[in-house]
């Protein structure tokens, strides 16, 4: 291979991810890998802590979505106790867990992948950003975006007194409960207007992108096309969910494949490793590791917005499921393998968590006085599992007799995607990047697209506020010598 | 606050974290606009476009104020670390993990190959038949691809690098932001080497609880126990609780969750192992009488070096666990 492309697409200098593409000699792409370069070791140094202290210790794997690990870890350890939570404790969880789905649904499309397609792809990277965004839609708009999101941090305030990495959820249900009818009538308030903001981000999506032909043709193009399995939370009427119920998989035609508890998740997720990644690739155990593949018998999986939605058989609220229907109808029927309709699917969730959080919050049993129950039983094994926003997250503990933990094992939302990221960016490079012509910035930025459907966590995507990772890819010739460099600032 | 001459000119860089610390400068929503008018960001990679040989090229002293957060695990973090000393006039900490090793540091109870171990080889949804590792030199079938080498130990930036000033917390609270920055715009600021925007008291003095003078009789787990008074100190009723040594200005947000402290705002000031100062509080206030007694009092507390030390590992007297060899 004569040439190398480094992209490095979130930060040069921390590397939480790096692209690196290698051409042929005729300048088409040979090869793609995707490298996470990094390590924490929660699941080594979290031996021989107690347990009910995990979730207030593994909200640190990320304090962008610090709610996901609180609730899959609390979770855990009420499997791991043999709890059942009384209804106010369950409700209560679920509540605060689909109030911050708005918050952080709402930073990724306005400020991470919505850019792209209100603005549109090929736009001057100058306005190309949430900024740009604000100039079209209006400038409110961004004033909202930073409401919603601090809106959702005064709920995690509300019930787990910190407002970033929480601490409300125990072993056995929530250590406060909701009884102040101040903060209730706040709560309510506060959803009455998440809601408002969904169906005006849904109204967005539609006058800007769904209008115009091109962009529907872009989404279900070629390049952004990856046809594997699917993974997600459903309720018990298969319904997607994002707290609680069984993990469904459906395979590249949308047939059942598994539908597992979660104590029973070794029976379906393996974790491949690679000598050149510090992070793993998840697969379908029963199938065998097949490799970066795609198509009928690929033991790949994703687990995004987007294969919730095709894993469900619907949207368990109203709203939600009238867009879930016009998603399907649009793009030609379920399954949807084009890895941007995620977006759309993304946004498609923020109305049904925000339907969901009013729901609740409205539900007598949120404001009970039972929200919490002590445990009676020796600790010994449990796993808990919720959905991400960036994939289906599982924690599993094993526990000495007094509640310290053994063992723990970590499948992060965002890890499950690794494969799937890899392979996208791969085609997304195949089908733009051709023999002998340039590589101009709108192509690269047409590249990363296909990395932030999944808005990868690792990549810190949140991080990005502008709505574009600065990327520089690097043209070198076999000796390594730089023959070129463009870049998308 | 009255506006300096010169717009100030800021640096914002992450290392080891988790980007709770981005997410906290939020938290101080619209005055953002605020510091977008008093300052210019020259470096941020969340933010701003600046490329890493950018800030090779200015001069030495160029940038005003840069903040680092994450603690210093890995060779590129502490290069980034000393390039930022040497191009900033006031380097400040922020945030636990840059402060003190913060939850990273809880790795420094075991060592990287521990760690490698337990990820690549024996978690139990792990496949690896032929017990591959991910390693630095990681070329594959004629690719070149590397990957950056990791520390045993997980570092504090002043193991590092002097550090001017710190802004505490895990994430710190939107008034200690806020307050920090209003103290390096008016020059309000401290010796070298103090906190910036948290408070110099206990957070027993934010607590919604109130000490009652009783005597520790014996310690519970959160939960396994609801304290029968809801009004009193939660460490005189037998929870562990890091708030009588550690400094103020979260406004004890997990107390007004029912839940203790676990002293992610460091250590009082002027005192330097946070753990050993929570021990000697709680030994003034244990009931029992005889050595015996005392010590089964004490011997229930679960975890003392993972509890007491939860964000202060790199910076307390043992730091890590002994390495072998």
């Amino acid at each position: 291979m004569a040439n190398r492309v480094t992209i490095d697409p979130i930060t040069r200098l921390e590397g939480h991810g790096k692209i690196e593409i290698f051409l042929k000699d005729d300048g088409s792409v040979d090869n793609v890998f995707f490298q996470v370069p990094e390590l924490r070791g929660f699941e080594k140094f979290c031996e021989g802590r107690p347990v009910e202290e995990m979730p207030r210790i593994t909200t640190r794997i990320c304090g962008v979505c610090p709610e996901a690990h609180h609730a899959a870890s609390a979770k855990a350890c009420d499997a791991v106790y043999g709890i059942t939570l009384p209804p106010t404790a369950a409700k209560l969880r679920e509540f605060q867990y689909n109030a911050f789905y708005v918050g952080d649904h709402t930073t990724h499309f306005y400020a991470l992948a919505g850019p792209d397609f209100v603005m549109g792809p090929d736009a001057d990277p100058a306005v190309r950003n949430i900024i740009g965004v604000i100039g079209k839609v209006g400038a409110d708009i961004g004033k909202e975006v930073i409401r919603t999101r601090l809106e959702a941090h005064e709920i995690a305030g509300m019930l787990g007194g910190k407002r970033i990495h929480s601490v409300g959820m125990i072993p056995g249900g929530m250590s406060k409960g909701l009884t102040s009818s101040e903060d209730h009538k706040r709560a309510v308030e506060i959803c009455e207007r998440f809601v408002e903001f969904a169906k005006f981000t849904i109204k967005i999506v539609d006058d800007i992108v769904l209008a115009n032909k091109a962009y529907v043709d872009l989404i279900l193009s070629d390049p952004y096309k990856l046809v594997v399995n699917d993974m997600g939370l459903v309720d018990e009427n298969n319904h997607v969910n994002f707290y609680r119920g069984n993990v469904r998989v459906t395979d590249v035609n949308g047939k059942e494949l598994h539908k597992y508890a979660p104590k029973d998740y070794l029976d379906v997720v393996g974790e491949h490793v690679e000598k050149w990644s510090y992070l793993k690739f998840p697969f379908l155990k029963q199938r065998g590791w097949t490799g970066f593949t795609e198509g009928t018998d690929t033991a790949v999986f994703r687990a995004t917005p987007l294969s919730r939605l095709n894993a469900a058989d619907g949207m368990a609220t109203p709203l939600a499921q009238a867009e879930y229907e016009r998603f399907y109808a649009t793009l030609g029927g379920k399954p949807v393998h084009s890895t941007l309709a995620t977006n759309w699917a993304r946004v498609i969730e923020l109305l049904f968590a925000a339907e969901a959080a009013l729901q609740l919050i409205k539900d007598p049993d949120i404001i009970g006085e039972e929200h919490r129950v002590i445990p009676k039983n020796v600790p010994s094994e449990g796993v808990g599992i919720v959905e991400a926003p960036r994939g289906t997250l599982t924690h599993h503990y094993i526990t000495d007799e007094k509640g310290i933990v053994q063992k723990a094992n970590l499948i992060v939302g965002t890890t499950n995607n690794n494969g799937p990221i890899a392979m996208s960016i791969k085609k997304a490079a195949q089908g733009l990047i051709k023999a002998g012509a340039e590589i101009t910035e709108p192509i690269l930025n047409m590249v990363e697209m296909a990395f932030r459907a999944y808005d990868p966590c690792f990549g810190c995507a949140t991080h990005s506020l502008p709505g574009q990772m600065p990327i520089e890819v690097i043209l070198r010739d076999s000796t390594g010598k730089v023959l070129d460099r463009a870049s998308r600032f | 606050m009255e506006a300096p001459k010169e717009k100030l000119k800021l640096a914002f860089y992450w290392a080891a974290s988790c980007g709770g610390c981005e997410i906290s400068l939020l938290e101080i929503g619209d005055k953002i606009l605020t510091v977008v008018e008093l300052a210019d960001l020259v470096f941020c990679p969340c933010l701003v476009d600046t490329k890493y040989k950018d800030v090779e090229a200015m001069p030495d002293g160029y940038i005003d104020v840069a903040f680092y957060n994450g603690a210093v695990r890995s060779s590129e973090n502490e290069h980034i670390a000393k390039l930022l000393r040497q191009k900033s006039k006031v380097l400040i900490a922020y945030g636990s993990c840059a402060m003190q090793g913060g939850i990273p540091a809880l790795a420094n109870l075991y060592d990287l190959k521990q760690i490698k171990h337990r990820a690549y080889h024996e978690t139990q949804s792990t496949v690896n038949p032929d017990g591959v590792e991910p390693v630095p030199d990681c070329a594959t079938n004629g690719y070149a691809l590397t990957l950056p080498e990791l520390y045993n130990t997980v570092f504090k930036l002043s193991d590092k690098v002097k550090v001017d000033f710190y802004i505490p917390g895990c994430p710190p609270a939107r008034e200690t932001t806020w307050n920090a920055i209003e103290q390096l715009v008016t020059g309000n600021l401290p010796e070298p080497g103090g906190v910036l925007g948290a408070g110099r008291k206990a957070v027993c003095e934010e607590c919604p609880y109130e000490k009652k003078e009783t005597r520790i009789t014996e310690f519970h787990r959160p939960h396994t126990f609801i304290p029968p008074d809801n009004e009193q100190c939660l460490l005189e009723q037998g929870l562990v609780c890091l708030g009588p040594a550690t400094r103020s200005g979260c406004g004890a947000q997990c107390l007004q969750a029912h839940m203790p402290c676990r002293g992610c705002y460091g250590p009082l000031p002027d005192i330097q192992d946070q753990g050993a100062k929570l021990v000697a509080a709680i030994g003034s206030m244990i009931g029992g009488t005889g050595e015996e007694e005392i010590t089964g009092i004490v011997n229930q507390i679960v975890d003392p070096a993972g509890t007491l030390y939860r964000f202060s590992m790199a910076d307390s007297f043992m730091v890590r666990r002994k390495l072998d060899g």
